[in-house]
């Protein structure tokens, strides 16, 4: 495969996480990704943008291995996505908290250490990696909806990933814990962890190294929050993104002409 | 196949049945009230001498059905809840074996299955005098094989329902068919040739027909022994079915 062999130089040398070629998955005869090509790089904040429905979700679920794809290539960490290998090394956290409602939180990050072979330890920095360790001990189903989204976030962090996948984190949280978490993501991309964190939000954007614009199952664009401004001229992002939107839909429209 | 997964799993699953105080109550207290209730029903009936009382003979068919019926609504149901609720998904993104998932499941129901049948069959047994020549621990194990039937066949039924509803209504389409054809209203042999055909197939039956072991023979005869096997190997022949029924992949 030419396509493992680069990606795992990749690793070695540019620091390439993930790589997608012509990535594409339908679903129920509706294309949801039509034909991605992309890199994530490694110790880095990826944002991956777009607006609902765009196939966020989809994309990720693609790289973390769960995602039945129709065609093209997905390499993780220089493996094939879903690869046994990679199940100690990425972390996914779902939008809707994946957790045990009927589970104190300590006991919820416990069962999915244990998972990894993690210990107490672990599992008490994981829990106060997302502020609740005051709450450790209490039932989840008694926490409030940004609560329960830490300790789902909290049962990713315990098994320390090297890839981090994240959907929509921040919706539902105040502003301050929002700060806070995507604090706690750049510390992570400091020691080395690569993540990936969708949002339908542009202003979060500009937390991030790279950004993935994705629409209608289409990539716009790749690029950092800085030419995202250059190239939509505006300092506000959600503006840049719209006139992104915009441009491509005159390409679109010209292309359509020239057919006509 | 990972000891220590397996083992976090069942704790987890027990772990979550203890927050359950009311869950735990009825599983624990239901069979044994039933039974009074089945032996107040026969109390005056007029016995030939040397007739046996018909308690002795539903009460102990009753001892094994309440769990393989508990423990298969029990165990659709929170499978179920943990395919929609995505905790499933995310468990088989982490390098847990299938088989320690649904081994762990089985591990945790059949305690709760043991503590069941020791409740209801001390009743049965103390209070209400049920006449067995065999030992009543061999009830008890027959009784945790079948609550392990029931979590097996819960795992697999859990599959092909999207709702609790619908988990719900495969009761009348598994376990309900089992106990009309194990031979607890009609002995087998006097069934017509169609329905003894089915009979002979159903897990239920030979669970029926090592409980007239031990209710006939002092010591273990070896067709319980016989009996016991055929019931284990049809578990572990529906939790490798369900096992297949876990994708970590799909559409």
């Amino acid at each position: 495969m030419t396509h493992s062999a680069a990606a795992g130089n990749g690793i070695g040398t540019a620091g390439v996480a993930v790589s997608a070629r012509g990535l594409q998955v339908i679903r129920g005869k509706i294309p949801v990704l039509r034909g991605l090509d992309f890199e994530i790089p490694s110790g880095r904040i990826t944002g991956l943008l777009g607006p609902s429905g765009s196939g966020k979700t989809t994309l990720m679920r693609a790289i973390v291995g769960v995602q039945v794809v129709s065609a093209g290539t997905v390499q993780v960490l220089g493996l094939a996505a879903g690869d046994p290998a990679l199940r100690h090394r990425v972390g996914y956290v779902t939008q809707s908290a994946s957790i045990y409602p009927d589970l104190s939180v300590e006991a919820n990050v416990r069962y999915f250490g244990a998972m990894h072979k993690k210990k107490k330890a672990d599992v008490a920095e994981a829990i106060a990696a997302v502020g609740l360790d005051q709450l450790a001990r209490r039932k989840a189903a008694d926490l409030s909806g940004g609560q329960l989204s830490r300790v789902s976030l909290a049962c990713a962090l315990v098994a320390h990933p090297r890839l981090l996948v994240v959907d929509e984190p921040t919706v539902g949280l105040d502003p301050v814990l929002r700060a806070e978490l995507w604090e706690r993501f750049r510390a992570m991309a400091d020691s080395g962890t690569t993540l990936l964190v969708s949002s339908h939000v542009m202003e979060e954007a500009s937390h991030c190294g790279t950004l993935l614009l994705l629409r209608e199952g289409e990539l716009l664009a790749q690029l950092t929050p800085a030419e995202l401004s250059l190239r939509g001229r505006s300092q506000d992002l959600e503006k840049a993104f719209l006139a992104i939107i915009r441009e491509s839909e005159q390409r679109v429209d010209a292309l359509d002409g020239k057919v006509l | 196949m990972d000891a220590a997964m397996l083992m976090a799993t069942a704790r987890r699953v027990l772990e979550q049945l203890r927050h359950d105080h009311r869950s735990v109550g009825l599983i624990l207290v239901v069979p044994a009230l039933l039974l009074t209730a089945v032996y107040f029903l026969y109390e005056n009936e007029t016995l030939l001498p040397g007739q046996p009382r018909t308690f002795d003979r539903v009460g102990l068919m009753m001892l094994v059905i309440f769990p393989f019926v508990v423990m298969f609504l029990v165990t659709s149901i929170t499978m179920l809840r943990e395919r929609t609720t995505g905790t499933l998904e995310r468990l088989l993104t982490t390098p847990v074996h299938k088989a320690d998932l649904l081994f762990g499941y089985g591990l945790a129901f059949s305690i709760m299955a043991a503590l069941q049948s020791l409740v209801a069959t001390a009743v049965a047994y103390w209070i209400f005098g049920l006449a067995i020549k065999g030992s009543p621990g061999y009830v008890v194990l027959i009784a945790v094989l079948n609550a392990v039937l029931g979590v097996a066949l819960g795992l697999l039924c859990s599959a092909f329902a999207r709702t609790e509803f619908q988990a719900v209504q495969f009761m009348p389409v598994v376990v309900v068919p089992q106990i009309l054809l194990c031979g607890l209203f009609v002995a087998r042999d006097r069934m017509n040739e169609v329905l003894e055909a089915i009979s002979n197939v159903l897990p239920l039956t030979f669970s029926v027909d090592a409980l007239q072991e031990i209710a006939g023979n002092e010591a273990a005869t070896e067709r319980l022994w016989q009996d016991a096997g055929i019931m284990a190997a049809i578990v572990l022949g529906v939790l490798v079915l369900a096992a297949m029924t876990l994708r970590r992949r799909s559409a």
